[in-house]
């Protein structure tokens, strides 16, 4: 045993929350040592140069509700954060003809009216009315999950002082709540809208890191997220990290350095040791144990308590709570390099539309129908795409006058029929290519590089059970004092001294560093 | 009808936004685009093209022009070596700041003056027996800012330029193209930047020698709007906002010291002699009685303000220029002139002067904020600019 550390704190996992973690542990004077099995931080949030010159955003591509609070206290900027406005998101048409939505509200507004002059009008209507509930639903984003069955005065407290933010809504939007809470995204903006790629479009963050489809109920809750970012004067609150998510995972990891933490990577941590239920230390793939007073995992709740520790330690409900966690992967990613920006033929150029996201997202049938091939075990034909060209917004991710484009894509089942393998890889890649093509035909001969990731690589290479990028799905049974399981949502486990603070904790989903730093004030309170 | 720049012929229809604004006789862009957004992440991330000619540009030369210019400035000119430049203000008599700007030493015998107002009467009234010739090259020289993170590769794609050995505050001669121009490594945005500077006759073809290499580089023509929040991030302070010029003020409790406005790092008291070195000495010797800092919003009591109201904070998105109250122990110890939201730092910020005293202390003092028509204070630290200072800017 190597007593020579004599660390205070052991974060498993140099991904974004576990680096905000150990810079907050740092923060309050703790000797903290983070253990990444990769060869550099970020987890799922890193910029990776695989074809020389070109830096692919591997996995996470956009920043969406990183803490403002994390960026000044971290002082995240100094460090060389840098988050860069996505300004608009254009849903092209098989049609030729086209949708976006602009950062210029008037812009917006004028080509909404395009397609339906209701429409352009329900837009502001829509978006004030989820600015409202966001404002009454954020604080839960900075709120430790207080347990609603206990009676411990705590507890009571906690959902007291949340109650109070529910109090001010109105009827009308007390009632939106309970349908967003309910509903699918497709029904409800069914009650909104009437054009298509419009729906469609904004369904699509009801389904991202899930495996259920537009039309499943419970996937509108998720729409209200998108407004969040607002209310805490991050406007435009979907950004790009300059240098790519990678950045923001440096970012962070030298606020902790400087913080003094220790960083440590190529460590693979086997298994955490325990000594009469209470955590000790961690042994690595090679033998090394390493002591510290408090072990804290920044892993899935899947391997958090199913491969790190002894299942027989934890209580037996528990480990059922967690068998049933749904953590199933729905995503893959296509990474380009490329000579030339694809010209859409529905609106050709490098107009700023190239600066903002693209969405394959025509119709809600289409998105349904995505989903039908996964229900059954295979990719989507035609699947939804979230494309941004980081070369557009911030040039030092190619080579001057080239490009790098990122794909996110559902749906890539982890449960494949047959299983994944190179060749259903590369045919997903195909599926991908063709799709797009077919509205910017000059995509194929412009390609330089192609790199295709499927929830089998995530789950390999990146450490993604079953390569779900939100350390489990985003649904609202697995949420707040749900998420990972009760009564173990406020980042304790059953084991002393050990602790949970990965995305598949409360608030979990993106890059949003909450968890990492909800943990940190639990583990300090319990010092 | 105000002038156009030299580059006006350019910029005019690349103003979509057609929200121009007076800047010394001139009409320049407050944003190109709709919202300035865009333009000011263009600073801190790519590089922004802002035209800067309507700055005032006085040539000094002659056997004399090294004692004249350190007759004029704090600063001691005679240390400003040849192609080295010098920022900092020129006082009147009574040691109160007239102007501010950069003092470029081109040769031996030859500098260049920017300032933000007219100066060419006081600086002649000052030349009287010196040799030295004093030429107000304002509307024949023309002026782009390029500032931003890749600002040198684009200047390195298409001039001559030795870049690498252009350190911060020095200047070159050069060729961009075929036109000569003189780049100056300065700004006003506290980022990696240049200044270039060029015969008007000239301005169209460096503007589209700029713009036709530079889009590979992420060029983005930027306004006055993104400039002032990154010169607010950068905590440098503007003429006619964050104080009146002394030769302006109608009363003498309007004019500012170069003490009172934290720049007595540029006040080189061992010289013999400039304009306002003795009060300014008496000054010293006393202690001014105000000084000039940054102030950081607390951003929990921002919400506590607004939640009042079931608000979420209501953020500037543009800079504001107006003077807001300050206190500190129940009363008013200063006011703020410039405020921003800083979209890197996400922190709100202002530049206020403050009572010497508690400017000292430091810590916690509180600013008005009026939320929803009712004027409220929001606990605020001071703090000591530049809010934002990336190493890129002198590496």
């Amino acid at each position: 045993m190597n007593n020579a550390g004599a660390y205070d704190a052991i974060v498993i996992g140099g991904g974004h929350n576990g680096l905000v973690n150990a810079a907050y542990l740092a923060r309050a004077g703790k000797r903290v040592l983070v253990l990444e099995r990769r060869d550099r931080v970020g987890g799922s949030a890193v910029t990776e140069e695989v074809y020389p010159g070109f830096k692919f955003t591997m996995l996470s591509y956009v920043v969406s509700l990183l803490r403002p609070e994390i960026v000044r206290e971290l002082e995240l900027a100094s460090h060389g954060l840098e988050i860069l406005p996505l300004e608009s998101t254009m849903t092209p048409l098989p049609n030729d003809d086209y949708l976006v939505r602009w950062a210029d509200h008037d812009l917006t507004r004028r080509e909404l009216y395009r397609h339906s002059p209701q429409d352009a009008e329900a837009y502001d209507d829509f978006g004030k009315l989820m600015y409202q509930l966001a404002y009454a639903m954020k604080p839960m984003l900075g709120t430790i999950p207080s347990d609603p069955t206990s009676l411990n005065p705590k507890d009571l407290l906690g959902l007291l002082k949340l109650s109070k933010h529910f109090r001010g809504l109105g009827k009308d939007q007390f009632y939106a709540l309970c349908k967003l809470m309910t509903m699918s995204a497709a029904d409800y903006l069914d009650e909104w809208f009437e054009t298509e790629p419009l729906k469609a479009t904004m369904s699509a963050s009801g389904i991202i890191g899930t495996f259920l489809g537009v039309r499943s109920p419970g996937t509108a809750y998720v729409l209200l997220h998108h407004y969040m970012g607002e209310i805490d004067g991050v406007f435009r609150a979907w950004g790009f990290a300059k240098g790519g998510t990678g950045a923001v995972s440096e970012a962070i990891a030298a606020a902790a350095r400087r913080l003094g933490a220790e960083i440590r990577t190529e460590a693979t941590v086997e298994r955490v040791i325990v000594a009469d239920g209470t955590a000790v230390g961690v042994a690595l793939d090679t033998g090394e144990e390493i002591r510290a007073k408090v072990v804290v995992s920044g892993l899935d709740p899947k391997r958090t308590f199913l491969e790190l520790v002894e299942p027989e330690s934890l209580p037996a409900d528990l480990l059922d709570s967690i068998r049933r966690f749904r953590i199933r992967g729905s995503s893959g990613k296509v990474n380009l390099a490329l000579g030339e920006l694809p010209n859409f033929t529905c609106l050709p150029g490098a107009g700023p539309h190239m600066r903002g996201a693209i969405s394959i997202s025509p119709s809600l049938d289409y998105m349904e129908r995505a989903y039908d091939d996964a229900k059954y075990g295979d990719f989507s034909r035609h699947p939804y795409m979230d494309i941004i060209f980081p070369s557009m917004i911030d040039p030092g991710m190619a080579p001057p006058g080239k490009h790098v484009m990122s794909a996110f894509v559902q749906y890539a089942p982890f449960e494949l029929n047959g299983g994944w393998n190179e060749e259903k890889r590369e045919a997903f890649g195909d599926a991908v290519v063709d799709t797009l093509s077919q509205y910017a035909p000059n995509l194929k001969d412009a390609i330089i590089h192609r790199t295709v990731l499927t929830p089998w690589e995530m789950q390999e290479e990146y450490g993604l059970t079953q390569g779900n990028i939100f350390h489990g799905e985003l649904s609202l049974f697995q949420l707040f004092f749900m998420r990972p399981a009760n009564p173990w949502a406020d980042y304790r486990t059953p084991l002393k001294r050990y602790y949970q603070c990965g995305s598949g904790t409360h608030p979990g989903g993106g890059i949003t560093g909450a968890s990492g730093r909800l943990a940190a004030r639990n583990i300090l309170k319990d010092w | 009808m105000l002038k156009g720049t030299p580059f006006h012929s350019r910029t005019q229809p690349l103003c979509q936004a057609q929200n121009w604004r007076r800047w010394a006789g001139y009409i320049v862009a407050s944003s190109y685009e709709l919202t300035h957004e865009r333009e000011y992440y263009a600073i801190r991330s790519a590089a922004a093209l802002i035209d800067v000619s309507p700055l005032y540009k006085y040539s000094i030369t002659g056997s004399d022009a090294v004692r004249f210019a350190n007759r004029v400035v704090t600063r001691d000119a005679e240390k400003c070596a040849i192609h080295q430049v010098m920022y900092g203000p020129w006082c009147d008599e009574g040691g109160k700041v007239i102007d501010d700007g950069t003092l470029q030493r081109l040769g031996e015998q030859s500098f260049r003056l920017t300032s933000g107002e007219p100066n060419l009467r006081w600086l002649l009234s000052n030349a009287a027996g010196l040799r030295v010739s004093i030429i107000d090259e304002s509307d024949s020289v023309a002026a782009l800012a390029l500032q931003g993170p890749t600002s040198r590769d684009i200047l390195a794609a298409i001039s001559d330029a030795e870049l690498d050995e252009l350190k911060y505050f020095r200047l070159t001669f050069a060729r961009i193209r075929d036109i000569p121009v003189t780049i100056s490594r300065t700004g006003y945005t506290g980022d990696l930047g240049y200044e270039i500077w060029v015969e008007a006759e000239h301005a169209l073809e460096l503007w589209d020698a700029l713009m036709e290499t530079g889009p590979d580089y992420g060029i983005t023509p930027a306004g006055i709007l993104a400039l002032d929040i990154a010169r607010i991030e950068a905590g440098l302070l503007l003429i006619d906002v964050d104080y009146i010029p002394a030769n302006r003020a109608i009363i003498d409790a309007r004019k500012s010291s170069p003490f009172e406005l934290g720049m007595g790092w540029a006040v080189r008291l061992e010289k013999d002699y400039f304009v306002g070195r003795e009060p300014l000495l008496e000054e010293w010797k006393r202690g001014p009685s105000w000084d000039f800092k940054g102030l950081v919003l607390d951003w929990d009591s921002l919400e506590q303000v607004y939640a009042e109201f079931g608000l979420p904070p209501q953020l500037p998105s543009v800079a504001w220029r107006t003077s807001v109250p300050v206190y500190a122990d129940g009363r008013q110890i200063g006011y703020a002139t410039s405020g921003c939201w800083s979209p890197t730092l996400k922190r709100y910020i202002a530049l206020a002067h403050l009572r010497a005293p508690y400017a000292k202390r430091g810590g916690r003092v509180e600013m008005e904020i009026t939320a929803e028509h009712q004027r409220k204070r929001a606990a605020a630290q001071i703090a000591e600019p530049p809010f934002f200072d990336p190493e890129r800017k002198r590496a």
